[in-house]
């Protein structure tokens, strides 16, 4: 390991919260690929599709009747910034998955702008994922993914598609859009898998 | 897409400086001699490690400054105040230094030339980094796409590239506007205050043009630039983006 000349450097207030090559930021940053999308809520769907018998969709209304969490987690973005104890307010994936019978093991989320990001889909269930459209109490912004984004807090922040609008389910992994570009396909904060091959 | 040939394991290098610049009383420019460069494409970044001499690491990404041909690899660093690592590549990182750093990074921020144009390149502050990779390919391929550059800075004095810009400027293929956000000297003839639709429409192409739009900077000055497009009529599909912390706009 080659020290770096001069540079002394700051620790991280929690190493056992802060993963590898992350530090902790307070500001919420922003990092989307294009113009952020403004859908209209009275056609906005959520849709699971795919790799199942019927596709199933829910209107805004629907999705709002769902049973809801609030819950408190730390996310992890890619270009390094942790940002820790967040606090988010959605609809389990579990209760979203329960209504669509499915073999498949992997998911596409897919996104208004068309950005997509492929996960397992054990990734997604048992309580390791939502879709949430509140941040801090207040609704989500649209730079920060509102009405609805994908919230997957143990994999890097990219997996957890902005402006969600359904998942594809698939019998066969399908890399999605950074996923193409030389991203991890799988985004383990915890083993530091930002790029192909780490 | 060609996902084969991005699919490179990304290992460390070490780069040696060969110079930095001042750009402005914030921001330098440091310029690599790196052995074994796989070749970047204008627009991507890099990620730069520094180790402590406890084995204390952390990283952050830089966009790179330089042309996919220039001699050498380089990336301009703007001092954060609060930062951890930009004090130090602005403040202590001098010539003859290591530096570790992988990469490049990045597949969706960049323009080849087959991507054609015409080019609308809108700068922030430092978000003008990756435009400046992508302005000097163009030159150093000959490309014939017709470009046109917004920038915005907070004052003359905190514009980077000054020089190299309005030296560009004079070729006929390109066109550079700039707007100064604070202050600007009373012999000011270039535009004043913040983007807006208005100084969009002026600066950059009809949407009938079918521009190929990149945008850099601050979350602001990126979200007013590109939604102020596309209520131009620009297609939302050929505009890209990237966004960082940081002022200077």
């Amino acid at each position: 390991m080659a020290v770096t000349r001069g540079f002394h450097g700051r620790r991280a207030a929690d190493p056992s919260r802060v993963p590898p090559g992350q530090y902790v930021t307070r500001d919420f940053p922003v990092l989307s690929a294009g113009p952020t999308p403004y859908p209209q809520l009275d056609t906005w769907e959520f849709t699971i599709r795919g790799a199942v018998d019927k596709p199933v969709s829910w209107s805004w209304t629907d999705f709002q009747a769902l049973p809801r969490e609030q819950f408190t987690v730390d996310i992890h973005c890619v270009t390094k910034w942790t940002k820790l104890d967040v606090t988010w307010s959605g609809v389990s994936l579990d209760t979203l998955l329960a209504a669509v019978p499915t073999e498949a093991p992997y998911a596409v989320a897919f996104s208004d702008g068309g950005y997509t990001t492929n996960i397992p889909l054990a990734d997604l269930r048992r309580g390791k994922a939502w879709i949430v459209d509140e941040y801090d109490g207040r609704p989500l912004d649209p730079e920060h993914g509102g009405p609805a984004r994908l919230l997957v807090p143990h994999l890097y922040f990219w997996k957890s598609a902005k402006w969600i609008r359904g998942l594809d389910l698939r019998t066969a992994d399908q890399p999605g859009f950074w996923e193409m570009f030389g991203y991890h396909n799988y985004g383990d904060p915890w083993k530091e898998q930002r790029y192909y091959g780490d | 897409m060609e996902r084969a040939a991005l699919l490179r394991r990304l290992t460390w290098q070490t780069g040696t400086v060969i110079a930095t610049t001042v750009e402005t009383p914030r921001v330098k420019t440091i310029a690599l001699a790196v052995p074994d460069w796989p070749g970047h494409r204008a627009g991507q970044h890099v990620d730069v490690r520094l180790t402590a001499p406890d084995g204390y690491q952390t990283q952050r990404s830089y966009s790179i400054a330089s042309a996919p041909g220039d001699d050498y690899l380089s990336l301009t660093v703007e001092r954060l105040d609060d930062g951890e690592v930009s004090p130090y590549l602005v403040d202590e990182l001098r010539g003859g230094d290591e530096l570790e750093f992988r990469g490049p990074v990045g597949g969706h921020f960049v323009w080849d030339e087959e991507f054609g144009g015409p080019l609308f390149l809108v700068g922030g502050g430092s978000g003008l980094v990756p435009l400046r990779s992508m302005l000097r390919h163009h030159r150093a391929i000959g490309s014939q796409v017709p470009v046109r550059v917004l920038c915005s800075a907070r004052s003359l004095e905190s514009l980077i590239y000054r020089e190299e810009l309005m030296k560009r400027a004079a070729d006929d293929l390109i066109d550079v506007s700039i707007t100064l956000t604070r202050e600007a000297p009373s012999s000011w003839r270039g535009y004043r205050g913040r983007i807006d639709p208005a100084l969009l429409s002026t600066a950059g192409w009809a949407a009938a043009e079918e521009p190929l739009t990149y945008v850099c900077g601050p979350t602001a000055f990126v979200e007013t630039a590109a939604a102020g497009l596309v209520a131009l009529g620009y297609d939302a599909g050929r505009i890209r983006t990237e966004r960082f912390g940081g002022t200077g706009v």
